[in-house]
């Protein structure tokens, strides 16, 4: 049974999760099969390119950096998935070996209109490497059962 | 690709298809979003998505892959023609993504892009930004995926 439902997230609620380290072999893995750009395979091409030198493509930092959501809290959580992304940046090169800590935050919450038993957490993510550079952000809405949603559907 | 002054605000282009296999699906969940209705059709049976269905990021980034291999192939014809190929820069992020309809095992998505702003780099001289609203379409018709994407693209020197 899901620990947290839609009623446990309110501004406030706050969330770290990490370090987790993302390796060259996974970078090279992601980016061969779905982002197959030098800028993310071959370290010579990369230091040619604006990101000088080998770095993963942004997916594969949004997909890690879901990972470690789903990890840190989400596959506890009554998901119903997210309709959407409402703004990712990326503000810097991940780069081989880098280790990750990504921090969370509520910025609002509303019950679906139409669907009594669900509601809406928008949440914003701010990722950064060990170095405390912030690399990337991410804001999205995240689908969330109603605790009891069958007794009041 | 071409440079950042021959690209023009509508210019629209066909990157072609992707099927989603249930094991395609479930392997990329596997790694990345292992939510129950990703992973496991019994599961996903009983969500509400009503069947095994892919994650949304696996969906963009099978969109990222035609994108690339668009570029490739557009990349190969300006050379044999003779011609400068631009450089195409990374992304600086994206915003609106709509995930509008979940993708399931079996279902085919048409991806197209079209530019829908474009604008010089005030950061990074010689280069300019362009915008495009990127789409995913299924076998049915249906828009299941709209996102505005972004891009650093080379200017024209002098």
């Amino acid at each position: 049974m899901p620990k947290f439902y839609f009623e446990d997230f309110s501004p406030g609620w706050k969330a770290a999760f990490g370090p987790r380290r993302i390796t060259r072999e996974e970078m090279i893995e992601f980016a061969s099969q779905f982002d197959p750009q030098p800028m993310h395979l071959d370290e010579e091409a990369a230091a040619k390119t604006m990101l000088g030198g080998l770095g993963a493509s942004g997916w594969h930092t949004c997909a890690f950096v879901m990972r470690m959501i789903a990890d840190g809290f989400l596959l506890d959580a009554a998901s119903m998935g997210a309709p959407g992304i409402d703004e990712v940046k990326w503000m810097r090169p991940v780069r081989p070996g880098d280790s990750l800590t990504v921090r969370g935050s509520v910025l609002s919450t509303r019950r679906s209109q139409s669907k009594p038993d669900r509601g809406f957490v928008t949440l914003h993510w701010e990722v950064f490497n060990q170095r405390g550079e912030m690399v990337m952000t991410l804001t999205c809405p995240q689908m969330l059962l109603r605790r009891n949603a069958g007794a009041t559907a | 690709m071409r440079y950042f002054e021959d690209i023009k605000v509508g210019d629209r282009i066909a990157l072609g298809s992707h099927t989603f296999t249930a094991d395609g699906i479930k392997a990329f969940a596997a790694k990345y979003d292992p939510q129950a209705f990703h992973m496991d059709e019994a599961a996903a049976a009983k969500s509400h998505f009503g069947a095994l269905c892919a994650s949304g990021w696996h969906t963009v980034a099978a969109w990222m892959r035609l994108r690339v291999l668009y570029q490739q192939r557009e990349d190969a014809e300006r050379a044999a023609r003779g011609e400068i190929v631009a450089k195409l820069g990374p992304s600086p992020g994206f915003r609106e993504l709509k995930w509008l309809k979940p993708v399931y095992a079996g279902d085919t998505i048409t991806y197209a892009s079209e530019v829908a702003e474009k604008r010089e780099s005030k950061s990074r001289p010689g280069w300019g930004l362009v915008f495009a609203r990127n789409t995913g379409t299924n076998q049915k018709g249906e828009l299941v995926l709209s996102f505005l994407g972004s891009g650093f693209v080379e200017r024209r020197p002098g």
